[in-house]
C-alpha cells in the first residue's frame, strides 16, 4: 500500500520510510481549505503585482486582483511605484475602473471622491457636511501593507510583519537572475497583449503542470510532432523520457524550479530550424553579445537552459521556447483565472521581438499548440476529483529513494511546493 | 490603403456564399478541405482581447500563425493527442452582418460578425463572440482567405478557456 487509507487528518502526507507522498484530494474541492488557503498563504505570502515595465510615466495605472484584492499598481507624480487598495474609503466602491492608462487622478463615481495617485485624497464634494474632527489627511486610498520589488518584480504582501521580499525569494532569485541577464542592461519589459483564460480546476494544479516535465511526452505530443515536423531534434536523450536530461531544484521557502539543457530553441539565444535560417546571424549577434558581457560560462547557462521557475504560491516564470510570466488565482476550489504575459529584453529589435513572440506562441497561451492540452488535463484532473471520498490520494512519489538528483521528470520539485503548502495549511495555528 | 470596390468586381451574395461554405467546413471538422480555401500565403490571427487593433509582431497575440504554423495546427487538430480537441468539439458558426470594406490591392477587405457555439461533454456550451477582418484573394479556384483575422469581443478569453479549435 503506498498511499495511506488515512493521514492521521492531514492532507499532505510522506513517508520517507515506506518511499511514499500523498496529497489528499480534499485540498483540490473543499471550501474549507481554500478558505484556511487565503488566510494562511495568500494573506502572508508575497504575492505577484506586476512588473515596474507595465508603468513607463508618471500617473500610469493597471488595476489588478492581488490575493483577492483588487489593487491599483500604479506610478504616482513623482515616479514612485504604489500598490493602493482599489477601494473607496467613504462607501468603498472601486475608484478605477479601466484595465490601464494614465490618470492625474482615481474618482469614486458614487459620490465623487477623489484620490491624487499616490493615494491621498484630493477631494470630498461637499465636505462642510461633515463633524468636526473629520480628518481628510488620513483618509486616503489605503496602501498595500508592504510593497516590495526585485529586479522590476513588484510583490506585494497583506502581512506587515513578513519578512523582506529578497529574504522570502531566497534561492528563486538566482533564477531570476537568469532571467534578467538576457537584457544587456539588465531591463527586461512586460509586452503589450495580455492572456487571461479560466481554467476548470484548483489552482494548484497548474503550479504542479508548470514544472511536471513527466506529463511532457504524452500531454505535448502534437507539439513535439510540430518540433519535429519543424526540424527540431526530439530524440529521447538515452535512459531518458526528453531529449535531455534536466533536473528539479528545490529553492527554498517552497520556491522550485525546473532546470533543463535546452533543446528547444530559445530567442537568447539558441537557433532553432524554427526561426528560419535568416535569423541565425542574429541569434549568434546575440549570443556574441552575451558572452562579451557575461563570459562564457555564465552566457551558456543563461542562453542554453530552459527554466520553469515557481515563486510560491502562484507565480510562475517559464523562460523556454520563450519568456512567460504566469500569475494565477482561485476564485472557487474548482475554478482558477490565469493571467499570463510575455517577457523580453528592452533592447529587442522589431526582428527579435517579432521572432521571441512567435516562439512563445508555438507553445505557451491558450492559442499554442501545449497549452490547451494542460488545460484539458488539469480539467479532467478536476472532474476525476469528484470520487475524493472514494480515491482520496493523488501519488506524488516518483523519483524518491533515487540515489541521484532528482530529475525534472521526477516529482521531487513537485513535492518542495507541498511540504511548503503543508506547513502553512496543516501546521499554522 | 483602402480603395473602394470597383463595381462589378465582387457582390456580397458571393461573399457571403464563401463565408457560409467555409464556416461549414469548420463545423463538419474538414480541416483539410478548409486549408484548400486558403492562399499559400495565408496567415490567421486572434488578437488578445486587451488589444484587439494590436499588431502580432510587437504585440502577444492569442493566436498569430503563418501558413506554416497554421498547417502544423490543422495536423494537430486532426490528431487524437491533440486532447483539448479530442473528441473534436460540436461548434456550430453563425456569420452575419458581412461587409465589403474596401480593397487593398487586388485583396477584398471584408468584415463580419461571429457567434460561435461550443460544446463538449461534461463541460458548459462556450460562446466566441467577435467581428472577421478578412482578406480575401480571387483566384482561378474561386475566392480564397489570404488573411483572417477573427476579433474577439470579451474583455478576457475567461471563460472560454482555451481557443484550441479554429476561429
Amino acid at each position: 500500500m503506498t498511499a495511506p487509507h488515512n493521514g492521521n487528518g492531514r492532507l499532505v502526507v510522506e513517508d520517507n520510510e515506506n518511499l511514499s507522498f500523498s496529497v489528499n484530494r480534499k485540498v483540490f474541492v473543499s471550501d474549507d481549505v481554500l478558505e484556511a488557503e487565503h488566510r494562511k498563504i495568500f494573506d502572508h505570502c508575497w504575492i505577484y503585482v506586476g512588473h515596474a515595465s507595465e508603468l513607463k510615466q508618471p500617473n500610469d495605472f493597471r488595476t489588478r486582483n492581488v490575493a483577492g484584492r483588487p489593487v491599483i499598481f500604479c506610478r504616482d507624480r513623482q515616479g514612485a511605484v504604489r500598490a493602493l487598495i482599489n477601494s473607496c474609503r467613504h462607501r468603498g466602491a472601486l475608484v478605477c475602473r479601466e484595465r490601464e492608462g494614465n490618470a492625474r487622478q482615481f474618482y469614486c463615481i458614487y459620490h465623487g471622491w477623489s484620490y491624487n495617485t499616490d493615494g491621498s485624497l484630493k477631494g470630498i464634494p461637499g465636505d462642510d457636511a461633515y463633524p468636526p474632527g473629520f480628518d481628510k489627511q488620513s483618509k486616503g486610498l489605503v496602501p498595500v501593507p508592504r510593497l516590495e520589488h526585485y529586479k522590476d518584480f513588484y510583490f506585494a504582501s497583506f502581512d506587515k510583519n513578513a519578512p523582506d521580499l529578497a529574504t522570502y525569494l531566497a534561492g528563486a532569485k538566482d533564477y531570476i537572475d537568469l532571467v534578467v541577464d538576457q537584457s544587456p542592461s539588465g531591463r527586461m519589459e512586460i509586452i503589450s497583449g495580455v492572456q487571461e483564460y479560466d481554467i476548470k480546476a484548483n489552482w494548484k494544479l497548474l503550479v504542479e503542470n508548470s514544472v511536471d516535465d513527466y506529463h511532457l511526452v504524452t500531454t505535448h505530443s502534437t507539439w513535439l510532432n510540430y518540433m519535429r515536423n519543424s526540424g527540431v531534434n526530439i530524440t529521447p536523450a538515452k535512459g531518458h523520457m526528453l531529449p535531455t536530461k534536466g533536473f528539479g531544484k528545490d529553492l527554498g521557502n517552497g520556491h522550485l524550479t525546473t532546470d533543463n539543457p535546452n533543446y528547444r530553441g530559445r530567442p537568447v539565444a539558441k537557433w532553432i530550424s524554427v526561426y528560419g535560417e535568416e535569423a541565425k546571424a542574429d541569434i549568434d549577434a546575440i549570443r556574441k553579445e552575451l558572452v562579451e558581457r557575461l563570459g562564457e560560462a555564465r552566457a551558456a547557462r543563461v542562453a542554453d537552459t530552459n527554466r520553469n521557475l515557481c515563486i510560491f504560491p502562484n507565480l510562475v516564470i517559464n523562460d523556454g521556447s520563450s519568456v512567460t510570466v504566469r500569475n494565477f488565482f482561485p476564485v472557487a476550489p474548482g475554478h482558477m483565472k490565469v493571467v499570463a504575459w510575455a517577457l523580453g529584453p528592452v533592447e529587442e529589435t522589431e526582428a527579435q521581438r517579432a521572432r521571441r513572440l512567435h516562439a512563445f506562441l508555438t507553445f505557451y497561451g491558450p492559442g499554442g499548440f501545449a497549452t490547451p492540452d494542460d488545460v484539458a488535463a488539469l480539467e479532467l484532473a478536476q472532474q476525476g476529483f469528484a470520487a475524493y471520498r472514494e480515491v482520496p490520494w493523488s501519488d506524488l512519489s516518483r523519483g524518491m529513494g533515487s540515489s541521484q538528483e532528482q530529475l525534472a521528470t521526477d516529482e521531487g520539485h513537485l513535492r518542495v511546493f507541498w511540504r511548503k503548502w503543508s506547513e502553512l495549511v496543516e501546521a499554522r495555528p | 490603403m483602402n480603395a473602394p470596390v470597383a463595381p462589378g468586381a465582387v457582390t456580397r451574395a458571393e461573399v457571403e456564399d464563401f463565408l457560409y461554405q467555409e464556416a461549414d467546413l469548420l463545423d463538419r471538422w474538414k480541416l483539410d478541405d478548409w486549408l484548400a480555401l486558403l492562399t499559400d500565403e495565408a496567415s490567421y490571427y486572434v488578437p488578445p482581447n486587451d488589444k484587439p487593433d494590436g499588431d502580432h509582431r510587437y504585440t502577444l497575440f492569442t493566436v498569430a500563425d503563418d501558413i506554416v504554423r497554421l498547417r502544423e495546427r490543422i495536423i494537430r487538430l486532426k490528431d487524437p493527442n491533440c486532447h483539448a480537441e479530442f473528441p473534436p468539439s460540436r461548434t456550430r458558426r453563425m456569420i452575419s452582418n458581412v461587409r465589403i470594406t474596401g480593397m487593398d490591392g487586388e485583396l477584398i477587405l471584408v468584415e463580419a460578425n461571429f457567434a460561435i457555439f461550443r460544446h463538449r461533454r461534461n463541460e458548459p456550451v462556450r460562446e466566441f463572440v467577435g467581428r472577421y477582418r478578412h482578406k480575401l484573394k480571387r483566384t482561378d479556384d474561386g475566392l480564397k482567405i489570404h488573411e483572417r483575422r477573427a476579433i474577439l469581443d470579451a474583455e478576457e478569453l475567461g471563460p472560454m478557456g482555451s481557443v484550441s479549435f479554429l476561429l
